[in-house]
């Protein structure tokens, strides 16, 4: 029909990377160097946490491995240094930079498997209450506004608080990171919720989904072939610094104390151990952990915040 | 020749709706309607509607925005229940107390085209996948196989290539997109298709290749439309019978031809004198003037009484009650006293 | 001499993929008093040629080359601020959605008070009087009463009425009126296009009528510029264009359209669409879908040439070598 169709073969991996080297969103991309340098970051950090059994120098969960007289050791371009712990030891002789290591491995757990409960529940009540309305939206989104005064925090503390009493005791450590993930994916849904209803209800107009009612498809099946894969955009865009909250929360929660154990630390817990040394002068202890949170919520963040201006102009 | 869709002594109403009505509850706060004490604002947006579709042709429904025609479109296929009044399909009730069920046999028989290409598919689908979704539904195809031979001979049908069905919506034009909007149409062998204005969308050459269109299937596939437009000039062009609507009412129902020769009704008359003298005949026409009033609190009486150049003391009170005059229904108590030339 | 003048104006989107023409060399005048149509699908450059007129092109729209005269000034490249001037007092604009075009927060009268003194010398109460005189002339009912009420408090219809009359604040010698009856119903259509004729007779208002409908122009213009993918295509008097159209685009255009004195089985059209910026081909940018095209047509790009008719010019290598003393 049209004159300027463009013959030849399509796709192929070729075609494929023409096509993203060619996206808007990838020009956008090679055109932020801060967004690069975040997305370099994010990734190697994440490479080193998948990767972290076989990349560490040492094992800091193996207690045979740890030497109480090697405690305390300092980075290696201090006195007393030593290359065999760059980042130096903490107070049972854990290599600092291992224990970073496995501790952004469970950061990035939770904070993933954080954001993927919130989403899970946010979306699916917010497809549901903005496509079919009615009694149930207003109970949902009575129930979000209520939730959305509260400050997520405190939720995932007093949903953590709960968990671990109803909990019998000699399962609270095995359990401690589900626990987390729970309590912080309690905690956000309801912006996922309220994004994606107010998607839904536009959605929900427009023709086609008349023209699948029109064809009979069950409601279920309009939601889940329809509504959702059309208002997820901007919920990924917020998950992502979703991700970056969510880790933060861990952090606060580990440093409180009721994070996970310090037997399995994540950077939260390192820095509350740490904590107790900075006066003392073993200050790497909790300074390197904090350093490298920040560096990895900023990166995430960054991302974040790139990908909502990219998707979405008018937030800028 | 000898189509007995085509014979209009053999035709039979497809579809026939009797006393359409279809009231939208206005929201305003329940709690400021409870300390005011006053009722619900009601919307008539269609008020007691008769008329009937012989199969085989295409009955075009006209009026100005707002004049309830989109509504009389998603009351028959369904989307929304109708307050009052009767639907037949085949000279069969289509039952309103157990809407959804009754509704589900008639689903693959009764399909609609929409105005808006861009809204009227699902960005995220393939093409593919947008025609085949009926056919999956009603389970038509066998197979996984006889299933893409059926898009490909509905691409076909419709103008496009087969080709076409492993792209995305985006990537076609206005035109091209309401051709994939009418293969999923008639993509479950439906006799009864609604169009709801499907050429204002579109510029005025494609909107030729998509009335030819239109036609076309309707001469192959035998089928019967409800064509919904402002555009007199296309409504012209592709009924047999029209009807013209004002403020949720029927003022006039007559054939084609009729219609445009002889009309009646005064509204009629004027919305025939705004039809743009492309011709350049010069012809001699009326002023139109007023606008048409607010819906949510019409006019007593006769709807149009306060536009009408012919109006007298019963227009204002009384609502004309469509009678045969000649070939035509109309709602007039001027036709109907003989008031009128 | 013309009022307003264009003269090879190209109007360019930078993009990183390169650069889009989005109006390719075009020239037309406007005399004092007439109606020009400029008629063309979406897409076919018109109303940012209209923009460009007024000069309110949209970043990263530039005028490449070309210029545009009002009464024999350049006014293209002219500063914003004497730019602002010109658009109030010399050309006045309509556009298509009446409550865009008013601040709903200002009440009609104050809009209309507060552009008619910025444009003149009037005070502020005899302003108001002209304001009121304005709203008469456009046909709004109890001007005096309505003068005071906010733009939301009228129908689609009567607002576009208001804008009207704004645009004739300071009594321009030019409209450029973008689809002024798109967004309206047809029987309101009716009103504003002989509200319109009627002002420009009664003013000697030159306008330029943008719109997408055919009917509109042929209630209305004087003369008929065809645009097509970023060009004219034929530029002639109503009746010759209407009635005997030159440019096989024209001729396809004026087939397709389905006219109630007519009855035919099947509409004549033009096949495929008209191609995005991106993609316009060699030579004419009608030749794909040309019936007539040959060889020529296909590797050089006509301009406006005589068609043997004394004011209807055609780009369309057809009428190559054709005169108009024929």
């Amino acid at each position: 029909m049209t004159i300027n169709r463009t013959s030849g073969r399509k796709g192929g991996f070729g075609h494929w990377v023409r096509q993203v080297a060619d996206h808007d969103v990838f020009y956008s991309f090679t055109r932020s160097p801060v967004t690069m340098l975040a997305a370099f970051t994010t990734f190697v950090i994440v490479f080193a946490s998948i990767f972290a059994p076989w990349l560490t120098p040492h094992d800091p969960f193996n207690p045979a491995s740890l030497d109480l007289m090697e405690a305390f050791t300092p980075p290696v371009w201090l006195e007393d240094g030593t290359w065999k712990y760059p980042l130096g030891t903490d107070d049972q002789g854990r290599d600092i930079l291992s224990t970073i290591m496995f501790g952004n491995r469970i950061s990035l757990i939770v904070g993933f498997f954080a954001v993927l409960l919130s989403m899970l529940i946010g979306i699916t009540l917010g497809t549901v209450s903005g496509y079919v309305g009615g009694w149930f939206d207003v109970v949902t989104m009575r129930l979000a506004d209520a939730q959305l005064t509260v400050p997520p925090i405190l939720i995932a503390l007093l949903v953590d608080g709960v968990a671990r009493t109803t909990l019998p005791r000699e399962l609270q450590e095995e359990m401690a990171i589900y626990v987390l993930i729970f309590s912080i994916g309690i905690a956000a849904w309801p912006q996922y919720a309220r994004v994606t209803r107010s998607g839904a209800m536009v959605e929900r107009n427009k023709e086609y989904i008349a023209a699948a009612r029109i064809i009979g498809i069950h409601p279920v099946r309009i939601m889940l072939g329809h509504i959702v894969p059309n208002v997820m955009g901007p919920t990924l865009v917020m998950a992502t610094i979703g991700v970056a909250l969510a880790i933060i929360i861990e952090a606060t929660l580990s440093f409180l104390g009721v994070g996970v154990p310090p037997t399995t630390p994540s950077l939260g817990t390192l820095i509350r151990i740490g904590n107790d040394f900075l006066f003392s002068g073993e200050w790497w202890i909790t300074i390197f952990p904090a350093v490298a949170l920040v560096v990895l919520v900023l990166s995430v963040n960054l991302i974040g915040d790139w990908l909502r201006d990219t998707f979405n102009p008018k937030l800028r | 020749m000898t189509d007995p869709y085509q014979d209009p002594l053999t035709s039979s109403p497809l579809l026939e709706v009797r006393d359409l009505s279809k009231y939208f509850a206005l929201s305003s706060r329940w709690l400021s309607r409870i300390f005011t004490r006053q009722p619900r604002p009601v919307l008539k947006a269609i008020d007691g509607l008769s008329f009937q579709i012989l199969r085989g042709q295409t009955f075009g429904l006209v009026g100005e925005s707002g004049c309830g025609k989109s509504t009389v479109a998603r009351v028959i296929v369904g989307l929304y229940a109708p307050t009052r009044g009767e639907i037949l399909f085949e000279g069969q009730f289509v039952n309103q107390r157990n809407h959804r069920f009754s509704r589900a046999s008639l689903h693959s028989r009764m399909q609609m085209i929409f105005q808006d290409p861009y809204a009227s598919l699902d960005t995220r689908w393939r093409v593919r996948d947008i025609i085949a979704e009926p056919i999956r539904a009603f389970k038509l195809a066998q197979s996984r196989a006889a299933l893409r031979n059926r898009v490909a001979e509905l691409l076909l049908q419709v103008g496009l290539s087969p080709s076409d069905g492993g792209k995305y919506p985006h990537e076609f034009s206005g035109g091209q997109r309401q051709r994939i909007s009418i293969a999923r149409a008639i993509s479950s062998n439906p006799d009864f298709l609604v169009c709801d204005e499907p050429t204002s969308a579109l510029d005025v050459s494609v909107q030729a290749q998509i009335l030819n269109l239109i036609k076309e299937l309707q001469r192959r596939l035998g089928l019967t439309y409800l064509f919904i437009s402002h555009n007199l000039a296309v409504v012209h062009h592709i009924s047999d019978h029209v009807g013209v609507m004002y403020l949720g009412r029927l003022c006039e129902v007559a054939p084609k031809r009729i219609l445009f020769s002889q009309p009646q009704h005064p509204y009629t008359r004027m919305l025939l004198d705004t039809i743009p003298d492309l011709s350049l005949t010069g012809r001699k026409r009326q002023p139109v003037t007023g606008e048409v009033p607010n819906p949510i609190n019409p006019p007593s009486g006769c709807p149009f009484h306060p536009r009408c150049p012919v109006t007298n003391e019963r227009c204002q009170v009384e609502q004309p009650h469509p009678g045969a005059s000649g070939e035509s229904m109309v709602a007039c108590h001027a036709v109907e006293e003989n008031r009128l030339q | 001499m013309a009022l307003l003048e264009v003269d090879r104006l190209r109007i360019e989107f930078p993009t990183r993929r390169g650069v889009l023409v989005a109006v390719d060399d075009i020239s037309f005048s406007i005399d004092q008093g007439e109606v020009l149509g400029v008629v063309g699908e979406s897409g076919a450059g018109k109303s940012i040629t209209g923009a460009a007129i007024i000069g309110l092109l949209e970043p990263p729209g530039q005028i490449a080359h070309g210029t545009i005269r009002l009464q024999g000034q350049q006014i293209n490249g002219l500063p914003n601020e004497a730019m602002r001037r010109i658009r109030g007092a010399k050309i006045g604009v309509i556009f298509q959605d009446p409550l865009t075009s008013l601040n709903p927060l200002y009440t009609i009268g104050r809009q209309l008070v507060q552009t008619i003194t910025t444009h003149t010398d009037l005070t502020t109460s005899q302003a108001r009087d002209r304001a009121i005189d304005l709203l008469n002339e456009v046909g709004i009912p109890a001007a005096k009463r309505r003068i005071d009420s906010y733009p939301h408090e009228f129908s689609g219809g009567m607002r576009q009425r208001v804008v009207i009359a704004l645009a004739l604040c300071a009594k321009p010698g030019l409209i450029i009126a973008d689809e002024p009856t798109t967004a309206l119903d047809v029987s309101i259509q009716a009103q504003i296009i002989s509200l319109l004729r009627r002002l420009c007779q009664e003013h000697r208002t030159a306008i330029m009528l943008i719109t997408h409908d055919m009917g509109v122009i042929a209630e209305t213009a004087d003369r008929v510029a065809v645009m097509y993918a970023g060009r004219i295509a034929e530029i002639g008097p109503l009746r010759d264009v209407v009635k005997n159209p030159k440019h096989p685009y024209t001729v396809g255009l004026m087939d397709s359209i389905p006219v109630i004195e007519e009855e035919n089985d099947e509409l004549a059209h033009i096949k495929g669409a008209m191609p995005g910026l991106q993609e316009i081909p060699l030579g004419c940018s009608f030749n794909p879908r040309c019936p007539d095209a040959f060889d020529q047509c296909r590797r050089e790009r006509p301009d406006l040439m005589p068609t043997g008719n004394p004011n209807q010019v055609a780009a369309c290598w057809k009428y190559d070598g054709t005169t108009n003393n024929d």
